[in-house]
């Protein structure tokens, strides 16, 4: 099993023709993907990979025998994105991928209420998308498909991470400790972005395969107090652990700069490591201070849950 | 982009919100002509994106024209917290009745702008909201939708005011709201926003800060406030030469993205890192482990040659550096064997030996077995992935400082 996603489940990439789309749909075919139509107005009759690319995505669904597709990977130029989105979730598109980034904030949260009016999820934007190890991904995480396969080997460990890179740092570490991972989800790094570690819990807590959750965060936010407050409020059976970057933004000189990821910069006092992990640890989520401490905590806390 | 308050007033009256009949200007006399068209007192206010000014003495009252005009002067040259004045705002001293608060902020847990109003105005609002939480208002809006006045109003009657003061003050907060999705701001607020003895209700002061990546669409309205393209996006801090250097050879080319920062850092260990998460991350491991960065960075995408090699080069001749760790997370995009040549060409070019001066490279992902053929040719120490960011970092620091602390 997994979340969000599994073997049959169809998508779409709007913008396929740009470079970084061609390359992606490439990745994700190889993986195994089922990509049934890409859209870029003016290229329609031309193809990726194989890909049919339309004008418009009401023209992939009648192509697609007036099957609408399950989900879409959005990688069009940020002043479009917002307009490239709402028509797939008014097509009836469930699953958005936003993998552009810069986006302006009214656009992201004008999509996101427009999503959650439809019943549809998005995640990201600025994200690499999601993976199930051995079965598909859709969006570029995990890279090309033998360097996904080598940090991605099927397990038990749900991933969601607000940088994508970390996604496979992470998941790498768990697969060469044989746990493996059963969903990754590169959430985005953005102030606002369409579906939180809270939001996504339910659906790793309604997933067998799933035996614990490692989340990746950053200064910046308020989405690991929204997790703590989940996670206080819902006897979960999952046991997460979170590794915390940029604990030296917390320094008196670095105040007001950003680093990293847009969402990474400190506004208030909750938004900083200190007072993350101070909330976390609170709500019984142990912060570690090295990726690599992952694996041997994750089995020791899979063991005493089963213990139970 | 933060905006100076001589622009924030001038983006609410654009909006149809009124303000008082201030005036703006970089030179004394001139200060003293507008005090002698408003003819009254006034306030002279230096013009600085920085908090603090009244305690500083940024803030001066004068009875007459002339007093007006050595206030102007004395403000002029007045740096406050390392900010020199862009001008100043001599404003109308106003006879206030009542002072409010109206402000927009984004609320990322629930996606959606909120608005803020209190009828005890002139204060910091988040002290307000935690010794009188009853005096205010609050109340999400959507960026989908369009917005309806009622909902500044219910913000407004939520505060506990009513009667006209109610009536005269929904428009504004409502206008407020609309110029905020609008204007793409990340904070718009009105502080003190004041009914006056004359019964009328202005802006006295405003604070807007529009978001960087809504400036290409916004580009009218920064033209109309005579903010030239030379300013950039007016960046907390005056970059360093370190940081104007990144960023011009960033510019030079479309692949990739490279980013530099020193401002803060004094040690003598050069980061050639990346991408966004495993930046921080490393960093954290270099100083958990004793170690002192000398910069920040971060390598992005699929950089060139020319890239990897502009940035380790800025990183190297910093004062005090003499050596550079080269570490990513494992990468998927960018080519290992791309950055293992830039950092290898930025030694040599230096007259460096890169088997020397590369302390660590450790950048496991996409092309590593052609980037670790390059690294063998040069003598340089290399891992891959089955040594973790905590253990490179930790070489790094070793090998620099020459210890690593327990």
């Amino acid at each position: 099993m997994s979340i969000l996603i599994d073997e049959n489940t169809t998508f779409i990439i709007q913008g396929i023709t740009g470079r970084e789309a061609v390359n992606l749909t490439r990745e994700c075919l190889d993986y195994g993907s089922k990509i049934v139509g890409g859209v870029t107005p003016g290229r329609k009759g031309r193809e990726v990979h194989g890909v049919p690319v339309f004008d418009t995505v009401e023209q992939v669904v009648e192509h697609n025998g007036g099957v609408v597709p399950d989900g879409s990977v959005v990688t069009v130029p940020p002043a479009g994105t917002k307009d490239a989105v709402i028509e797939a979730l008014d097509a009836g598109i469930k699953t958005i991928v936003i993998v552009t980034e810069r986006i302006p904030r009214r656009d992201v949260a004008a999509m996101v209420e427009f999503a959650d009016q439809q019943g549809a999820r998005i995640i990201g934007p600025n994200c690499l998308g999601l993976i199930v190890p051995g079965v598909a991904k859709m969006g570029g995480i995990g890279g090309p498909a033998k360097n996904a396969e080598q940090a991605y080997q099927p397990g038990s460990v749900g991933v969601m991470s607000r940088s994508g890179g970390m996604t496979t740092e992470i998941s790498s570490t768990l697969t060469a400790a044989g746990l493996g991972v059963s969903t990754a989800v590169s959430i985005g790094g953005d102030a606002i972005i369409g579906s939180t570690y809270a939001e996504l819990m339910p659906y790793f807590e309604a997933d067998p395969q799933t035996e614990a959750i490692v989340i990746y965060t950053e200064p910046g936010g308020r989405m690991e107090a929204q997790l703590s407050a989940w996670v206080k409020e819902n006897n979960s059976r999952l046991p997460i652990i979170a590794f915390m970057a940029g604990k030296f933004m917390d320094d008196e000189e670095m105040q007001g700069m950003s680093f990293g990821h847009a969402g990474t910069i400190v506004e208030g006092k909750e938004d900083s490591a200190t007072e993350k992990i101070a909330r976390l640890q609170e709500a019984g989520i142990p912060v570690v201070e090295r990726i690599d401490e992952i694996p041997d905590l994750v089995k020791a806390k899979i063991a005493e849950r089963s213990a139970a | 982009m933060r905006f100076f308050e001589y622009e924030a007033r001038e983006i609410v009256k654009r909006a149809g919100i009124p303000v008082t009949d201030y005036g703006f200007t970089t030179d004394a006399a001139e200060a003293k002509t507008i005090a002698e068209r408003i003819g009254g007192p006034t306030v002279i206010k230096s013009q600085v994106l920085t908090g603090g000014r009244m305690k500083a003495g940024g803030v001066k009252f004068a009875d007459t024209p002339d007093e007006a005009r050595q206030h102007a002067e004395d403000i002029l040259q007045l740096e406050i917290n390392g900010h020199w004045p862009r001008g100043v705002l001599v404003d109308p001293k106003a006879e206030v009745k009542q002072e409010y608060y109206a402000g927009v902020v984004w609320d990322g847990t629930a996606k959606k702008p909120l608005m803020l109003f209190s009828d005890m105005g002139g204060i910091d609002i988040e002290q307000v909201a935690e010794d009188h939480p009853d005096h205010v208002g609050r109340g999400h809006f959507s960026a989908l939708e369009p917005f309806h006045d009622f909902q500044a109003k219910q913000v407004i009657a939520a505060a506990g005011v009513t009667g006209k003061p109610l009536q005269r003050l929904t428009p504004v907060l409502a206008r407020l709201a609309r110029l905020f999705l609008e204007g793409d701001m990340l904070l718009a607020e009105i502080n003190p926003l004041a009914e006056l003895t004359d019964g009328s209700f202005v802006a006295l002061d405003a604070h807007m800060e529009m978001e960087d990546e809504g400036m290409p669409r916004q580009k009218a309205l920064i033209k109309a406030l005579g903010i030239g393209a030379e300013e950039g996006t007016r960046e907390g801090h005056t970059p360093t030469p370190f940081e104007e250097a990144v960023k011009a050879i960033d510019a030079a080319d479309h692949r990739g993205v490279i980013q530099g920062k020193d401002t803060g850092f004094h040690g003598n260990i050069g980061l050639v890192i990346g991408a966004g998460g495993g930046s921080l991350t490393l960093t954290d491991a270099v100083r958990q482990q004793g170690g002192k960065p000398a910069n920040y960075s971060e390598i992005g995408g699929n950089p060139s040659v020319a890239k990897a090699c502009g940035l380790a080069k800025e990183v190297l001749q910093k004062d005090g550096v003499e050596k550079i760790a080269v570490m990513m997370s494992i990468v998927s995009n960018t080519r290992v064997d791309i950055v293992a040549r830039g950092v290898i060409k930025a030694c040599l070019e230096l007259g460096k030996d890169p088997g020397e001066t590369i302390a660590i490279f450790r950048i496991p992902g996409a092309w590593e077995d052609e980037g670790f053929k390059i690294l063998d040719k040069y003598g340089i120490e290399y891992c891959d992935r089955s040594v973790s960011l905590w253990d490179a970092a930790g070489r790094a620091v070793a090998k620099i400082q020459g210890e690593v602390a327990a």
